[in-house]
């Protein structure tokens, strides 16, 4: 064969398997991306995994009020009842607020559950601040047992002015292992 | 048969390339770019047929409202398959098939770049599909949660998920050792003067797409995988419970999603490329404009993922941005209808079967564009989202579009593959046929999506009743009407008028200078050539 012309392909094979390769890393790698990018615009209402330290002798705007909603569901899998206590909150800005929310156990098990919370507007949750909230743990009810589950916030006075109403959403799930787990020690 | 006496010849002819295999084994471990074409074609047109039958299943049962013939569960596994089987079953190995028989003959190559990879990329798919295809037949059923498997539905199903990950890692292997192939072909085996700026479009349409495909099959894989992971391994990519978000899932999936649509069409507009200068006895006009659109489709395709996920909630500036990039699509998909129209311009045309249906995509893509652009707006696309507008969209540019210019591209070279002209009456009934029938099938769609009926449920509110009746009695006409294509080929492989060399009075380019049936070995010395040989030259410059 008339060889001289034609070039032996290995280099160009080897640079796109390496591309194939190099692109299903890619795919992974847009995980950390998407959580860092909703982190640090807001997108997705999005709040902090923790507490978060306020320093509470900041100044409180008591010419300004914001209105705070709250919000519950309860995910098809989990036999529980959730519910805010209170449908909102008229909220100074830079002062630390309390409200509660009621979970009852429907099952006659017990149960472990995790609660996901979400802000909107999205540009809001960037400035809305939670000291303490059940959902930075797992919570566990026994059977038919009800509680009540603080949530302690505050709104930071540097929030845009534009904003007049924030809502706060929960969604509470089933930890389905950590409930079997349950249920085998029992 | 004249056949088996031509196939014999080249046999012989070539009998310095060892010996063949024959029977069976011939096929097995086939090492010819030209035998592989064939069974990549020969399977897609098995795909076409099964995927079609399950399109029959749907229409069947939306002829009336209320569930008559199958049950909901199985219902959606039937919209998730058909959509699965088509899409990666007919469509992609119908181009790749395409690529393998015609891309070394039109740059003057003796085979592809990797033959013995060639073989193993094809051999995948019957693999590929039979582990698809066989969830259907356990306990808990085929996938039901729609092609795009969004989780959290697509991880409450049965453990058969596990079976058509496989499969689909299996697939994107197989494209991906497809597409490699393909670069490396076009790339390093070109003839002595085959610059990259004479190929035919079909093979710069080609060589853009596998790029696209091996950009965005690894990516799919991810997306398959962590959903593997999350439902046996205990990961929570997607599962809010666990800190994961189950929106991220549909950004992975539409990265890879519309790319993958450009794959469905790009080899398609290099095919039209080929035909409508062939018919009009011009060179293509623009060519060099065809080339750079081509690339700038391929480049905007990567940066307008979220127009399919408008409605998860974005912030206005994410929208407005994935609405204008959307919307500039449209530049440069309209410079190549105008290119071809211009082609067309004072020709002297002919209407031969595979000229009517490059034509027909023409005109029916167009309005499948149209129907995108309409999609691509923001306000009306919230209320378009998840209805059958997006279904009657997407058929237009896919089956109007891809699978149109796949059938175009059949009856353009099937004389140059089996040495026998088709037989062009059936031909043009064919073409005929199809187009009403298909236009009977998915126009009335866009009015039943305007009207709120939304895509993949079993039932529908009484009011939608005429237009469902109109479209599934469209899709049993056009349905039944596919078997005529079937026997249009079979009946060119068995016999017919012999085809000349050129085929086709105003036909350029290398392929058309080997003899036809094309022997199993071409090009074994480098054709030199010159812009005299090339197909294109851009009339412009
Ligand atoms: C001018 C060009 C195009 C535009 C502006 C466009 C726009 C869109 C938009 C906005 C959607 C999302 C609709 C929704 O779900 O709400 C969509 C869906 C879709 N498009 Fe296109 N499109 C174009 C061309 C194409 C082409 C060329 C193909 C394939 C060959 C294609 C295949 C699809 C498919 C398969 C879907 C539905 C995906 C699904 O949800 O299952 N589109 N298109
Ligand atoms: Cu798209």
């Amino acid at each position: 064969m008339t060889a001289s012309t034609r070039k032996k392909p290995w280099q160009t094979v080897i640079g796109l398997t390496m591309m194939a390769v190099a692109m299903f890393g890619f795919g992974y790698l847009l995980v950390p991306l998407y959580d860092k990018f909703c982190e640090i615009t807001g997108i997705g209402g999005r709040t902090a995994d923790g507490p978060v330290q306020v320093e509470l002798s900041d100044e409180i705007n008591y010419d300004r009020k914001v209105r705070v909603q709250f919000v519950s569901t309860v995910n098809s899998g989990l036999p529980w009842r959730f519910e805010p206590t209170q449908r909102f909150m008229d909220v100074h800005p830079g002062k630390l607020y309390e409200t509660m929310y009621v979970a009852y156990n429907r099952a006659d098990h017990p149960v472990i559950a995790q609660a996901v919370p979400s802000v909107s507007p999205g540009r809001a949750s960037l400035f809305f601040n939670k000291t303490e909230c059940f959902c930075f743990t797992e919570q566990l009810l026994g059977a038919g047992e009800s509680r009540d589950m603080p949530v302690r916030f505050v709104v930071d006075p540097n929030l845009p002015e534009r904003v007049e109403l924030v809502t706060l959403s929960y969604i509470i799930y089933k930890n389905d292992e950590a409930t079997a787990v349950l249920a085998a020690v029992n | 048969m004249s056949h088996e006496t031509t196939a014999h010849n080249n046999d012989s002819h070539d009998d310095h390339h060892a010996h063949h295999p024959t029977g069976l084994a011939r096929w097995v471990f086939s090492t010819n770019h030209k035998e592989i074409g064939t069974m990549y074609l020969v399977f897609s047109l098995i795909m076409f047929l099964v995927g079609g039958a399950m399109a029959l299943v749907i229409r069947a049962e939306l002829f009336a409202p209320g569930l008559q013939l199958v049950n909901p569960e199985f219902f959606n596994q039937m919209t998730t398959m058909h959509a699965l089987v088509m899409i990666f079953g007919a469509v992609m190995p119908a181009f790749v098939g395409l690529a393998n028989w015609m891309v070394p003959l039109m740059i003057g190559a003796p085979d592809m770049a990797l033959p013995r990879m060639n073989n193993w990329s094809f051999w995948i798919l019957p693999f590929a599909f039979t582990l698809l295809l066989m969830t259907l037949f356990m306990p808990s059923g085929g996938p039901a949660s729609g092609w795009t498997l969004y989780p959290p539905l697509s991880l409450q199903g049965g453990n058969s998920l596990a079976f058509v990950i496989l499969a689909i890692h299996l697939m994107g292997i197989s494209s991906i050792m497809g597409a490699i192939n393909i670069i490396a072909t076009i790339l390093n085996m070109r003839a002595p003067g085959m610059t990259l700026l004479r190929m035919p479009l079909f093979v710069w349409t080609w060589l853009i797409t596998a790029f696209l495909l091996i950009a965005v099959m690894p990516v799919l894989a991810g997306a398959v995988t962590m959903l593997l992971t999350d439902r046996f391994f205990g990961t929570s990519f997607f599962n809010a419970a666990g800190g994961g978000d189950p929106v991220l899932y549909q950004h992975i999936f539409w990265f890879f999603g519309h790319p993958e649509v450009y794959i469905l069409i790009l080899p398609a507009f290099g095919i039209v490329s080929e035909i409508i200068p062939t018919f009009s006895r011009k060179r293509l006009f623009g060519y060099t404009s065809m080339v750079y659109a081509t690339a700038s489709i391929a480049f905007l395709s990567f940066i307008v993922w979220a127009h399919h996920m408008f409605t998860v909630g974005m912030p206005l500036g994410a929208m407005l941005f994935f609405m204008y990039a959307t919307m500039v699509i449209a530049v440069p998909t309209g410079v190549k209808i105008f290119n071809w129209i211009a082609t067309m311009w004072r020709g002297s045309m002919t209407f031969e079967t595979p000229m009517l249906f490059a034509l027909g995509f023409v005109v029916l893509f167009t309005i499948g564009g149209l129907s995108g652009l309409m999609l691509a707006i923001v306000p009306a696309n919230f209320q378009y989202h998840d209805t059958y507008f997006v279904v009657a969209h997407f058929h237009y540019v896919l089956v109007t579009g891809a699978v149109f210019a796949i059938m175009a591209a059949v009856y353009y070279w099937l004389p140059k593959w089996t040495g026998h002209m088709y037989n062009e009456k059936l031909g043009k009934i064919h073409f005929w046929w199809s187009t009403i029938w298909v236009n009977v099938l998915f126009f009335p769609q866009h009015y039943l999506g305007l009207a709120g009926m939304p895509r993949r449920i079993p039932d529908y509110a009484v009011q939608f009743t005429e237009f469902n009746m109109i479209s599934s009695i469209g899709g049993f006409m056009y349905g039944f009407g596919q078997l005529l294509f079937v026997y249009i080929i079979w009946q060119c492989v068995r016999g017919g008028e012999k085809a000349t060399a050129q085929v086709w009075e105003g036909a350029r380019g290398l392929e058309w200078t080997v003899p036809s049936p094309a022997p199993l070995h071409t090009f074994d010395t480098p054709p030199v050539v010159d812009d005299s040989v090339a197909v294109h030259k851009d009339e412009l410059t």
